[in-house]
Formats: structure tokens, sequence, C-alpha cells
């Protein structure tokens, strides 16, 4: 009797409520579709948003937090533009993958959760992103063979932009930042240190 | 128009569809006076244009044939047509209304004979058919409208036609002098009964309305099934003329939508069940409905309709809010894309026809009304106190069909009678 009582208990919605950016809005979604069917990757996806609200609200928390779908988003905010709920679609599937890639379920070699944090990584040294120090790092992402040929490929258009000024080779050494960038990394280090606080402490 | 008599025991009633139709009847046949005022040149406003009601598929034409009949009778309400209420001021007991009435170029010697309308060559936009055909410049707005008695297009007046038009006359009912007229109008009570527009689908961007041509809205594709209307009474595509047989229809398409409408229209679901019974009338067993849905309210008693439809094995329903329509160029085929609740799968079907059932929404615009009402969000007027003598009935108070319309329209007929009543103890 009461493990049937348990399947019932959303239990897995209060968590996403609780834990997920915009997760509270969750539950308000009256399954329409229209953020599945205006999705220009939606064919990529294995479950469309409406289905991942409808799995999260069945306590489906291996399938979702395991799931690739998420990673698939690429804001370009056409569901939240359409939704006749005005749910943040976009940003529900970023708060679900950041919640995923946090408790280590996220798919491992999802390309887009590497790139997220060789752009985290990035930002977080300066303050600033360092675009030629990230570009590089995406085309030696398979090795250095590759990453030479990658490089190659791409050698007109980084001519181009350094003559237009909008790529400096000097990035390559330091590069530039904001001040104090150390006071930047205490800060954002203060808010995840309570942001894992909170968390670690739900259910508790 | 100076022999309208009004006074404070008076019931104005503004707007004379079903709604304001009924409200004057109501209290006109307990002996109140009623004026009614009407913008367009005939009453019975959009039920006129209804082929058929649901859920019982008979005839709206009868019931208001009925009604035009009890109104005529009546020797209790005077009817004004072309005419808006443009100023109203005062309180409950004591309101005076400004009224604008526009000329009609037709005097009451009209016998409907028709000899203007077969004078005239020119054409102008048909307001009854949705802009979907031509009247002509000399025209009567519908077979049975009330009062029946022709209309000169004012887009005519000065030119050849229009003299063509009273030459053609043989009772001189024509005035081509006719001029726009405003007079007062005292009234104890309010009646508003100015109903519903059917929403802009050109605003609802991602289903194409205004660029693909199959795609037309639900008030269209109901014009279209009057033997009289636009297509003579048949089912065809706007593009080509080919016989629509498979036809798709959008549920909420402007409706339970944060982006557009916020409420629910609640006429639309049953109004796309009643529409698909047109398809199997035409086609028979050709006929191949869908009907894309979020949900279908087809509430209380109407659920019997829609288990009725569901049994078609014609109808197929799809349970997903279609996410944007696409036009096939080399057939003129609308293409929905989507994905569905039931199973996930996405999906790209062809058409022949597109019928958005399209919400409902108050005809005045939520900060026009002459004089200070409590309206909702979505516009519609809520009944309050502060409200004092002028009370909605029909569609102007939230989206209804026409049988709420028509209860809640004598439960307003009721409230102006006590209002003129405590007038009248009043006046002794």
């Amino acid at each position: 009797m009461s493990s049937m009582v348990e399947k019932y208990r959303n239990n897995f919605l209060k968590e996403v409520e609780a834990n997920v950016e915009e997760g509270e809005w969750v539950k308000m979604c009256m399954q329409c579709g229209v953020c599945a069917g205006s999705c220009p990757l939606g064919k990529h996806w294995d479950h469309p948003p409406q289905e991942i609200f409808m799995m999260i609200r069945a306590g489906k928390r291996d399938e979702v937090l395991t799931s690739d779908s998420m990673w698939m988003c690429t804001s370009c905010y056409n569901c939240i533009v359409r939704c006749p709920r005005e749910l943040p679609i976009t940003h529900i599937m970023h708060g679900l993958a950041n919640y995923a890639k946090r408790l280590g379920l996220a798919p491992k070699a999802q390309p887009t959760a590497w790139f997220s944090q060789v752009f985290w990584d990035n930002m977080m040294k300066k303050g600033r992103v360092n675009e030629l120090k990230l570009g590089l790092s995406l085309y030696f992402k398979d090795g250095f063979v590759s990453g030479i040929k990658e490089s190659l490929k791409h050698q007109k258009l980084g001519m181009n932009m350094m003559k237009a000024k909008r790529m400096s080779p000097m990035e390559l050494f330091g590069g530039h930042g904001v001040k104090n960038a150390g006071d930047l990394q205490k800060i954002i280090k203060k808010a995840q240190e309570i942001e894992n606080a909170r968390i670690e402490s739900y259910g508790k | 128009m100076s022999d309208i008599v009004a006074t404070n025991q008076t019931i104005l009633v503004v707007g004379g569809g079903i709604s304001g139709m009924t409200a004057a009847l109501e209290a006109a046949e307990v002996g109140k006076q009623v004026i009614v005022i009407e913008k367009r040149p005939f009453i019975g406003g959009r039920v006129s244009q209804l082929y058929k009601y649901f859920p019982k598929l008979c005839f709206p034409t009868c019931g208001l044939e009925i009604n035009q009949r009890r109104m005529n009778a009546n020797k209790n309400i005077t009817v004004v047509t072309m005419a808006e209420v443009t100023g109203l001021e005062g309180e409950a007991g004591n309101y005076t209304a400004t009224v604008k009435i526009s000329p009609r170029y037709v005097n009451s010697n009209c016998t409907a004979c028709g000899a203007c309308g077969d004078a005239v060559e020119s054409e102008f936009d048909n307001e009854f058919n949705y802009n979907m055909d031509k009247h002509k410049g000399a025209y009567l707005p519908y077979n049975l409208a009330q009062p029946k008695r022709y209309v000169i297009d004012p887009q005519m007046i000065g030119t050849d036609d229009a003299q063509k038009a009273k030459d053609a006359c043989k009772f001189d009912a024509i005035d081509l002098d006719m001029q726009e007229e405003t007079i007062e109008l005292k009234a104890g009570a309010v009646i508003w009964a100015t109903g519903w527009r059917p929403y802009d689908a050109n605003k609802i961007q991602p289903y194409g309305y205004d660029r693909i041509k199959n795609v037309i809205t639900s008030v269209e594709f109901e014009r279209m099934m009057d033997p009289f209307g636009p297509t003579g009474g048949k089912l065809v595509r706007p593009s080509d003329g080919a016989e629509a047989k498979n036809v798709a229809f959008i549920q909420c398409a402007g409706s339970r939508d944060r982006n557009y409408l916020k409420h629910c229209s609640r006429i639309c679901c049953m109004a796309s069940l009643k529409q698909s019974t047109y398809v199997s009338e035409k086609y028979g067993d050709d006929a191949n409905v869908s009907i894309y849905y979020i949900d279908i309210r087809a509430i209380d008693r109407f659920d019997d309709f829609y288990q009725r439809v569901k049994e078609d094995k014609n109808v197929t329903f799809i349970k997903s809010k279609v996410a944007s329509i696409v036009e096939n160029k080399a057939n003129g085929n609308p293409t929905l894309h989507g994905v569905d609740t039931e199973g996930y799968n996405r999906y790209a079907n062809e058409h022949d026809l597109v019928v958005l059932a399209v919400g409902m929404e108050p005809s005045v615009d939520k900060d026009t009304f002459p004089i200070e009402l409590k309206v909702n969000d979505e516009g519609f007027i809520e009944y309050d106190e502060a409200n004092g003598g002028v009370f909605a009935a029909g569609c102007s108070s939230d989206a209804l069909d026409v049988n709420r319309a028509v209860q809640h329209a004598t439960a307003s007929a009721l409230r102006a009678i006590q209002v003129v009543n405590r007038v009248a103890k009043a006046e002794g």
C-alpha cells in the first residue's frame, strides 16, 4: 500500500521546484506541445520539452536527469515566445542541465556540456571570455593533429578578424580581463557555497 | 428621428443582436418602453451569420424570425439601426445618451423590391460575409434582414450609380441628401449588449492566415455553408475553388494563450465539432476531418454531441496545439507542423483546407466605453454595483454561446426593469 502511495507523491517535481532554476514553472505546463513543434532542433531531442515536463511530474528522476535532451537547447527562445502560458522553457532546460551536471548524472562526453565547462573555466580566469583561447581549445578538442587541421581550415577567417581588429593574437599571452578578477572569483565562490549548502540541505 | 420618445423610465438597449433582442423583448413584453440602438443596418447580429446552431443543428433563422416578429409586433420597442452610442452620462434612473445615426439614404417607403440594386453596377466589400464577396452599392444586407429595407453604401454617394438607384426607385424611397444625425435620448437604465467579434487571425503569425489562402477562420467557414453565401453553399478552397474534403480544425486559435487572448472563448470546441458535421453533410464518407486540440471543452450536456462526433470514423482527434503552418506551393495545401501529446510524435500533415477556430473578444475595445464601467482584463464587463444602471447582456459580459447569452440577457432585462420601476415609483 505505502509503495503505491509513494509512487504518486511527486517527489521529483518538488525536488525540481526547489533546486532547478525556474523549476517552479514546470507544473504550469498544459501539454499543448507548441514548444516541441517550434523548436528548430526538435527532432534531435529524445524527449521534447513538454515530454520532459510530463516525465518530471511522473517522477522519472533518472530518465530526466541522465537525458541528453535538455543539452540540445541552443537558446533560440522560440519556445518561450510561443508558449501560451509564458513558461521560461529555455531557462528551465538550462536549469535542468545544470542540476544534472551538479549531481554527476549528465551524459558523459556530451559536447554541449563539455563546451559549457570550457567556456566557464575560460571566463572565470579573468572575468572575461578570452575568445582566442576558447576558439583554440575547441579546435584542439579531439587532439593535436585534428587541432592543427581545424585551425588551418579557419585560417582565412582568423586573418580577416585580426585585420578588422576583432581578434588580437596578443590575447594568447594573458589576455584582457576585469579589474580585480580575484574579487570576482571570491564572489562566485561564495555564491556557489551558498547554493551548494541549500541544495545539500534539501530533503533533510 | 426626433419622433423617438424617451424618458427616465425608458430602457435603452445598446446592440440588437440575439442578446439585445432578448433583453428588449423581455422588458417590452412586461410593458416597459425600450429603445434598441443597432450599429448595423439590421437586427440579429452574429446569429444571423450562422448556418446551424449546436447542439441541435437547427437553423438559427428560425428562432431569429420568431424574435423579429415579436419585435415588430410590440409597440413598446423602437429600433434605431445604423446608430451608435457615442456618449453616455448620468446615473441609475437618469441617463442621457448621445446617439449618432448614420444615413441609410433609404427611407421607410422602401418595399425591398430590389430595383435600385439591379440598376447599379458598383460593388463593395460585403461585411456580412466577412469580405469574402462583394455586395452591390444598393443592397439588402441579407435575405431575412429586418428592417426589410435596402441600404445605399456611403462609398457610392456622389457617383452616377447613386443617381441611377434613385431613378430606378418607383416609391421615392431613396434620399441621397440624407445626413448624419446626432440625437440625445433619456433613459432610466441601459442594457449593454454590444456582443463579440472574432479575434483577428492575422495576429497569430505562425498560422499564416495573412499569407496562406487555404487557411480561413471558423466564421468564414460558417458563411460558406449558407446557400446564399459567398460560395453558394459549397465547401471549397479559396485558392482554386476545389472541393475541400480533407479539412483540419485548429482549436484555441488565439484563445487560452497569453500572447493573444488569455481567456477560453468557450464556444470554439463546440463550433468545430458542429462544423465537422458540415463536411460530412457535404461529402459523406469522402469527408476527412482532423481536429487539433489542447483539450475538448464540450461543457456539461454538450458532451453527448462530442461523443457522437468521436464515433464518426471520418473525424480524427489530434491532441496537439499546432506549432506552425507552411504552404505546399505545388498544390496550395497548408502543411501543419507540431508534436502530439499522446506519444510525442512529430507530424507534418497536409490538408485541403485549414479552419482556425478563432476566439471571441468583446466588440468594444477596453478603453472606449462611453461611460466608466468595471471591465476585466479581457475587456468583458463585470457585474458591479459601481456600474449603476448599466447592465451588460450576453457576450459583452463574457464569451458565451447563444443559449447562455440569452439567459444572461434575460437576467439583465430583469435588473433594468427594477431600476425603471424604482423611477416610476418615485415619480408616482
